[in-house]
């Protein structure tokens, strides 16, 4: 049985070998030099004080490739999932082969148990090294990038999660060919049904993981991150305690308590009056004066802005937490196809 | 004796259709069965209950003692090569013997390889590439070299032209003289049965029209002619199985366990072809005068010579 799993499989497997093989070289032989850019360029820095320039370089500089390989890591449980999960039942149904193998002197649960076995293990160990590979590579771009790596971006692709992803989307491949009987559609089914839960699971889900931490502070000079004057309107925004946050959702509270959208403040007059034409423009806004004094009396009004996170040391739970979840749904499926095939019809 | 296949009352449906009903069979092992009907009589039902690719709805089956593909060791007993002969398309004939050789602990190597040999099918060639009649040997290669006790083959030779037709059953008889085997094979063709067997089951719609030892059906069944009679007349012990009349002479098919004594009739014998088709028109002639459950129509026996 572990020969056919292994004969049946072979050509899958070892494309796949063959892909992230290439991916391993790409990213061994580009990787040192990364993370030698990287640390070169901290301490070049670190003897003159702020290095967020060189931060925003080296990120900007390396967007592509991070991008890419982000990219891989999002598609690779999706492409298990159809190429490897629907096709693993249903070409047998579709091409009447079951009949042939359901025939020799081996029970059709532990035919299922070995080639659903097995190829997990495949499937889990090429999205484990694959996720190795890329969180190792990513690391300095990851921390050189302005945002956080709880992002659902960079979550997704990096750490252990891409392996649950990517056993829950082979037993969902497998289910569904179970159930719909040929390929091509139940690869369509199984893409449709990923893609929907791996969109759904970040925005309804994840948060929830834990419950957010929330907080209510003041906007001063040394915390405000964004500073946009509109005629009488005022944006304002400022960083929560812990940087790398995961920030779900943030409001400015007027001195009631109401969420605002906006702070109405006088422009023409007053401490947040624009500033004239020639004042010197600052890169950062808690350096400007004129911002300095606005935000002075938008906190004597009152103004908070509340804002519920997840700080970034829940990273590593997170990751645990949902690859348990995904590996839970997969052992679900695999049980459920487990019940199934005994009563499939011929 | 344990028999190669009892069912009791067996029944399959599929929504509303019934694709097998009240299926009472008591087949001896050691026997070579030819299982006749027309298409969509529920032949293949019948052979995947009794392998286990389905679970019947109504009724049990037993076969060689136990329950179809309870646990491997049933599963080792019993080969089925299945309607159209699946094989692995992108497997080439040699992966098809390890996978035999792997999956059965019963495996017969020399016998699958000298099979292959005698066949001059190329070990490196792909099962995908076969022709029909190859594909149908490779299949039946595997269901022999498992070495099973009851072999099972549903319309084995549908795809095959008339030569490879006779050969491969030329070839099924020595591997059953050769390994003690019993044997169902299904057919629409009574032709191409009765060379080979010597237990016949016919089912028509759903239903098992008549089931028993070659020899013996023929024996008890008798064509009488003779003058014009009422079938109402004859003994109690004559079952008319059909009738046809012309002004003075009538022509009965009986089956009768007595021999015939009135001498009124000339009893002459009557074919398995023959004797086929009586009971397939009896069931038609059910239905066409409103006795019958059934109302769709289906295709009848096909007669090829």
């Amino acid at each position: 049985m572990i020969w056919l799993t292994w004969r049946q499989s072979r050509g899958g497997v070892l494309t796949m070998a063959a892909l992230l093989a290439v991916l391993a070289v790409i990213l061994g032989v580009t990787g040192p030099s990364l993370a030698h850019d990287y640390s070169a360029g901290l301490a070049a820095c670190g003897s003159g004080g702020d290095c967020s320039a060189f931060l925003e370089q080296f990120f900007d500089d390396n967007f592509a490739p991070f991008l890419a390989v982000t990219a891989v890591m999002l598609v690779l449980p999706a492409l298990i999932g159809v190429f490897w999960g629907a096709p693993l039942i249903a070409r047998e149904l579709e091409a009447g082969t079951h009949r042939l193998v359901w025939n020799q002197s081996i029970t059709r649960t532990r035919w299922l148990a070995v080639k659903l076995g097995l190829t997990a293990l495949a499937a889990m160990t090429v999205a484990g090294l694959g996720s190795l590979a890329v969180t190792w590579w990513a690391s300095p771009i990851d921390s050189a990038a302005d945002f956080p790596r709880m992002e659902p971006l960079s979550f997704a692709a990096r750490g252990i999660v891409p392996v649950g992803y990517t056993v829950f989307a082979f037993a969902l491949g497998v289910t569904v060919g179970m159930l719909v009987r040929h390929t091509l559609p139940a690869m369509a089914i199984t893409l449709a049904v990923f893609v929907a839960v791996q969109i759904a699971v970040p925005l309804m889900v994840r948060p929830h993981l834990l419950p957010p931490t929330r907080s209510t502070i003041e906007i001063t000079e040394s915390n405000v991150s964004r500073f946009i004057r509109a005629n009488d309107d005022l944006l304002v925004e400022a960083n929560v305690a812990s940087a790398d946050a995961w920030v779900l959702s943030s409001h400015i509270r007027d001195a009631s308590g109401h969420a605002v959208a906006v702070i109405s403040m006088p422009s023409t007059s007053g401490p947040c009056a624009s500033p004239p034409p020639d004042a010197e423009e600052h890169a950062d806004p808690g350096d400007d004066p004129y911002v300095a004094a606005c935000l002075a009396e938008i906190q004597r009004l009152g103004y908070r802005q509340q804002t519920t996170y997840h700080p970034s040391s829940r990273f590593w739970p997170f990751q645990w937490y949902e690859a348990g979840i995904y590996t839970a749904l997969a052992l679900g499926l695999a049980g459920f196809s487990a019940w199934r095939i005994r009563r499939l019809p011929a | 004796m344990t028999a190669a296949l009892r069912a009791q009352g067996l029944g399959k449906r599929y929504g509303r259709l019934w694709a097998l009903t009240d299926c009472t069979l008591d087949v001896p092992a050691g026997r070579v069965v030819g299982l006749v009907g027309p298409n969509g009589a529920g032949k293949t039902t019948l052979l995947n209950l009794a392998v286990g690719m389905l679970t019947p709805t109504s009724g049990t089956i037993e076969v060689l003692g136990g329950r179809p593909a309870a646990s491997p060791e049933q599963l080792a007993k019993v080969g089925y090569v299945a309607q159209d002969s699946p094989t692995y398309a992108g497997l080439s004939v040699e992966d098809h013997l390890q996978f035999g050789a792997r999956l059965n602990p019963g495996w017969d190597d020399a016998l699958a390889r000298g099979r292959i040999r005698r066949l001059g099918l190329d070990l490196s060639r792909r099962a995908g590439k076969l022709s029909g009649g190859q594909r149908a040997q490779l299949a039946l290669t595997l269901g022999v070299a498992k070495r099973p006790e009851l072999l099972l083959l549903d319309e084995p030779v549908a795809s095959l032209d008339p030569l490879a037709r006779r050969e491969f059953l030329q070839d099924l008889m020595e591997a059953v003289a050769e390994h003690e085997l019993s044997v169902v094979l299904s057919s629409h063709l009574v032709s191409d049965l009765e060379r080979v067997c010597d237990y016949l089951v016919v089912l028509v719609d759903a239903r098992v029209q008549l089931g028993g030892d070659i020899d013996t059906l023929l024996a008890t069944h008798h064509r009488l002619t003779g003058p014009r009679r009422d079938p109402a007349r004859l003994p109690a012990d004559q079952h008319v199985i059909s009738a046809s009349h012309t002004d003075r002479q009538s022509t009965f098919l009986v089956r009768t366990e007595a021999p015939i004594i009135d001498p009124a009739w000339t009893v002459g014998q009557i074919g398995l072809e023959d004797l086929v088709l009586a009971y397939m028109s009896q069931t038609a002639a059910n239905r066409d005068s409103g006795h019958g459950s059934h109302t769709d129509d289906r295709p009848t026996l096909e007669v090829q010579r």
